[in-house]
């Protein structure tokens, strides 16, 4: 899967970076296909920010090989960077501006890099209206809340239509429904506009929803690259199956979830009630997964997974 | 289209929006009034002080123009730069092909439009208040417009420099308030700079806010008045010349530091920016 070609977008081998003493890459590769929408899980402190910073160019690493649209983000001059969108972790800046002019200002940067497949930048009130801040356009910045503050760095991270969108915990602080709506948006970018995109997340659930292919980061490696279903079936291929008769709850796990099922009807029949198979999710997989490096057997960990590069996605 | 001329286009309506958003501030048009009222009022309680010869407020006004728009050049780049970079505001124009070009452009423009209201709300009501400056025709306040943009080009990279090289808002009071005292102090605004030490003499003929200062002197006062001079004259092609000299090291150097700052620019350093700013406040 990591050969590079016409439709690689992001292109990783053996990535290190060090901090003094302190090694937090010890070797990462992965590799993005254009249009992919990549997950980058992992606990607290194991790196997914620096390797984001590395590629978006924002970070010099210490050795490996780097490959963003087909360039060394060390090297990408203003129009790579015209091709790719960084979604910052704002706080304050540009309190005194408001919505609208601050888009429009930002998105004139992108009109050199205009091309007849790619027009930049977007129109700025479609692009006001897909993040849903019609209301707030003329507003200033300062005035709005956290989760409409965010929406306003999704819609700057997208104003000059990037072939590659980096998203670092893009659904903090956001509400159930703003959230939805981010993840429609991820889909009508990955969806319509071959954006590929990759985003770091805690939110399991989000990277269930969102990844064609999730990568969990773990002591400096990659210990899990693949979609989220087969990572889940990977570390567990047993499902949970729970029932009731007479009043009694009754739980089994196994394999075929499906052949036992069948059979405990033919047993029972219509003595069950309260039926419930349940797989493992992305959780217990990613808990799993971090807990077997975490208590020493990382190697463990990342040779389990070294099938699923091979696997037919 | 040429990307850099582009990016520099954006960068200067970038400065202009930064100019109005600012016109439209409470805290800044504050700031504004009370510089002027002090400035006014300490002319006004000594209008009848003298100085070689001639009113003090007319001898007094034209160095404080000067220093005033040294002092605005020096502390509102290092102002924007030491805020801007820790509140993500650079690192957005990282992140945007052309941002720092236009990032600069617009600080550049921005910091030159904020001397204007600075010189309205004090030249306006002293044309009325003190005859003398009333006297002088437009060509001498041609050449004050001349010689304040010669200074801010001179003064703007040193405090965009500065700021860059100081490590976050809390630090200005000491590496920008400090030596701006001190060079006011020295420079001939408050009493003549003959009065001082020769060595402090010297260096204050170093710094540009003392030729600011005797610039705006030469274009307010009649040419006699330059007898009250060091060395008894406007000393002209001086002036330009250290502020020139000024300007041209200025512009070549400050692109490389804030290149070198642009470079460690990134989200985690401006997150734990946030984290420490955090701290400050608790």
């Amino acid at each position: 899967m990591t050969h590079a070609g016409e439709d690689t977008v992001i292109d990783v081998r053996d990535l290190r970076m060090t901090y003094g003493t302190n090694e937090v890459l010890a070797g990462v590769d992965f590799s993005a296909r254009r249009g992919e929408v990549l997950v980058l899980l992992g606990p607290n402190g194991a790196g997914k920010t620096t390797t984001i910073e590395i590629l978006e160019g924002f970070r010099k690493r210490s050795a490996g090989q780097v490959s963003v649209l087909g360039v060394d983000p060390v090297m990408g001059g203003e129009g790579w960077r015209a091709r790719t969108g960084v979604v910052l972790q704002s706080w304050r800046d540009h309190a005194r501006w408001k919505v609208r002019t601050l888009l429009a200002n930002l998105g004139r940067y992108y009109e050199p890099y205009s091309t007849p497949k790619r027009s930049r930048p977007y129109d700025v009130d479609k692009l006001i209206e897909m993040v849903g801040l019609n209301e707030q356009a003329t507003a200033k910045i300062s005035t709005l809340s956290g989760g409409q503050r965010r929406r306003l760095d999704v819609a700057i991270g997208i104003v000059g239509r990037p072939e590659l969108l980096f998203l670092d915990e893009p659904t903090a602080g956001f509400d159930p429904h703003a959230r939805r709506e981010f993840h429609d948006l991820v889909h009508r970018l990955s969806d319509l506009e071959e954006t590929t995109i990759l985003l770091t997340t805690h939110d399991l659930d989000e990277a269930e929803k969102l990844a064609d292919r999730v990568l969990i980061l773990a002591g400096g490696r990659i210990v899990a690259d693949g979609s989220a279903d087969e990572l889940t079936r990977n570390v567990t291929r047993e499902a949970q199956v729970r029932w009731s008769r007479n009043g009694q709850r009754y739980v089994h796990a196994t394999a075929d979830a499906t052949t036992f099922v069948r059979e405990l009807f033919a047993q029972h029949g219509d003595e069950i009630a309260d039926l419930e198979i349940q797989r493992a999710t992305l959780e217990d997989t990613y808990m799993a997964m971090v807990h077997r490096h975490e208590s020493g057997h990382p190697d463990d960990a990342a040779d389990a997974f070294v099938s699923l590069e091979a696997s037919d996605r | 289209m040429n990307p850099t001329t582009h990016a520099i286009r954006v960068g200067l309506s970038r400065g202009w929006i930064e100019f109005t958003n600012s016109l439209r501030s409470p805290q800044d048009i504050g700031f504004y009034v009370f510089v002027a009222l002090g400035t006014l009022l300490y002319l006004f309680l000594n209008r009848h002080d003298d100085w070689s010869g001639l009113p003090y407020p007319s001898v007094v006004l034209p160095s404080i123009l000067g220093a005033l728009i040294a002092f605005g050049a020096y502390i509102g780049p290092m102002y924007s730069l030491a805020i801007e970079r820790e509140d993500g505001t650079l690192l957005r124009a990282k992140a945007v092909p052309g941002g720092m070009t236009g990032y600069v452009a617009g600080q550049a423009l921005f910091q030159c439009l904020g001397a204007l209201p600075l010189l309205v709300v004090i030249v306006v009501p002293s044309l009325f208040l003190f005859e003398v400056l009333a006297e002088r025709g437009t060509v001498a306040w041609l050449i004050v417009i001349g010689i304040a943009a010669l200074g801010l080009l001179a003064v703007l990279p040193i405090g965009m420099i500065v700021g860059s090289l100081i490590k976050g808002p809390n630090k200005i009071g000491t590496w920008g308030m400090l030596p701006m005292i001190v060079m006011f102090g020295t420079s001939g605004i408050f009493y003549p700079v003959q009065e001082l030490w020769g060595w402090v003499q010297a260096i204050v003929q170093v710094l540009p806010v003392y030729w600011l200062g005797l610039g705006m002197r030469s274009a307010l006062l009649p040419a006699d008045a330059a007898a009250a001079e060091l060395g008894g004259s406007w000393r002209i092609w001086e002036m330009v010349g250290v502020l020139g000299l000024w300007a041209v090291v200025g512009l070549v150097i400050a692109p490389v530091v804030l290149r070198r700052v642009a470079r460690r620019l990134s989200g985690s350093a401006v997150e734990a920016g946030r984290h420490e700013a955090m701290q400050r406040l608790q």
